[in-house]
């Protein structure tokens, strides 16, 4: 056998000086965003790795869809026919009102509202790390999403882009529990915030005046404020308000909108940045 | 080292970065074995003349990078435990099945326990001690992947 320790400086040695390194690149990372632009390069490299692994899955839906019936096909077909009937009748409702509403906000020489263009992306992973709650999606820079682009499924928001490669880009939820938005009541446009939990069914809202008109049921809409999220899409549900007359604040529990954990698709709403607040 | 070991060390790092990122459901997500740990310990105990610290330390890095942790997370936690299955596998060589199975659990809680450290630092905190769910997993899963394991080597003329 060799003699072990010959070459280069010895295992302690190495220990400390590389434990010293992580620590330097940890505090690095944690406090200023210098390995952003790097880390989001190589993001592009190792994005394909939760690919590979999500192709399983992609197989089995993709022979699901091959082996359906035509009856099923059909019945499919015609419900969405009907469905889209529904929608284009609402969407025409809408155009009226939103006319009327810009004409209205000309009239008070507030900015005009911009359309959201809206982006269909589709989830490809979903973070490792049991802590916190990052899905992956096969959009980036080239698509035109940024860091801080919403993201939002056909129920709600989602959450926001923490990390914008080329051609993937990470998406923190908003039920992550180093996430707060915030949000307005939409009956009568109380404002608080909704902090993540780190549980994929649930969001709080804390801090909240123990005389505060909110109940159980009330939905919430994003409020624009802090310019990140545009205004107006609805985050959630109230489930539950504990008003303890013996505490100064009274906390509620929300629903999410969004499906967390079963949405496929899910939309990233780019252009109008930073007009949310302005519209307002 | 011959290039073919090389390249078979590479092969296992990147599968076990796959499975590092495999879809799971999220009520199993904490029951997911450290598989990069995992190979640290079978490599370093079994190349403790070529395979160190630093070959830990970088797989620590690719790790981090893969799973988009803080940087340097995953780094340290495997850097230390590269130290300690250094310091020790002369000993673990000796070891029977079950002494092996017990001593993987120490080690990879050691790794978990940097992890927790460092996920403490970021403010996320753990419920108790179920960030040592790893370590009994891979430690299970030990006897069933480093006999395989050393058979191929064997078998591929790596030492």
């Amino acid at each position: 056998m060799k003699p072990l320790f010959t070459r280069g400086p010895s295992p302690e040695s190495r220990l400390i000086a590389l434990g010293i390194l992580s620590i330097a690149l940890f505090a690095v990372s944690y406090y200023t965003d210098w390995f952003q632009s790097t880390r989001e390069r190589l993001f592009d490299v190792v994005a394909p790795l939760y690919w590979i692994t999500g192709a399983p899955e992609r197989v089995g839906d993709w022979a699901g869809e091959q082996f359906r019936s035509r009856e099923e096909l059909l019945e499919e077909n015609d419900r969405l026919k009907r469905r889209v009937l529904l929608l284009e009748h609402r969407s025409q409702l809408l155009a009226a009102v939103k006319a009327e509403n810009t004409q209205l906000k000309e009239l008070m020489n507030s900015a005009e509202m911009v359309d959201d263009r809206v982006l269909v992306a589709q989830i490809i992973g979903v973070s490792p790390d049991p802590l916190e709650h990052v899905l992956l999606i096969d959009k980036g820079r080239n698509d035109g999403i940024d860091v801080g682009t919403p993201v939002m499924d056909a129920g709600g928001l989602l959450g926001q882009v923490i990390e914008a490669g080329d051609s993937f880009s990470r998406i923190l939820l908003i039920t992550d529990s180093s996430h707060a938005i915030p949000v307005q009541v939409l009956r009568n446009s109380m404002r608080a915030v909704a902090e993540g939990t780190g549980d994929l069914y649930r969001l709080k809202l804390r801090h909240l005046a123990n005389t505060s008109d909110i109940r159980e049921g009330d939905i919430l809409l994003s409020s624009g404020l802090g310019g990140r999220f545009p205004a107006g899409y609805p985050v959630g549900e109230v489930m539950s308000v504990t008003r303890d007359p013996g505490k100064p604040f009274a906390e509620a529990e929300v629903l999410p909108r969004g499906r967390m954990n079963r949405s496929r698709f899910v939309l990233a709403v780019i252009g109008d940045r930073g007009r949310g607040l302005a519209s307002k | 080292m011959q290039a073919s070991n090389r390249w078979f060390i590479a092969v296992t790092i990147f599968l076990s970065m796959l499975l590092v990122v495999m879809p799971l459901p999220q009520q199993w997500l904490w029951f997911r074995p450290a598989f990069p740990a995992l190979l640290i310990i079978f490599w370093v105990s079994r190349m403790p003349q070529t395979l160190g610290v630093g070959f830990a330390w970088l797989v620590g890095i690719l790790e981090d990078l893969v799973t988009g942790a803080t940087l340097g997370t995953h780094a340290l936690a495997l850097a230390v435990l590269a130290y300690f299955s250094l310091l020790t596998y002369q000993r673990t060589r000796a070891f029977n099945p079950a002494q092996q199975l017990l001593w993987v659990f120490v080690l990879v809680g050691i790794n978990q326990v940097v992890g927790n450290w460092v996920h403490g630092l970021e403010g996320k905190t753990v419920p108790g001690l179920t960030f040592l769910w790893p370590a009994l997993t891979t430690a299970l899963l030990w006897p069933c992947v480093a006999p395989p394991l050393l058979r191929v080597c064997a078998r591929l003329h790596i030492r």
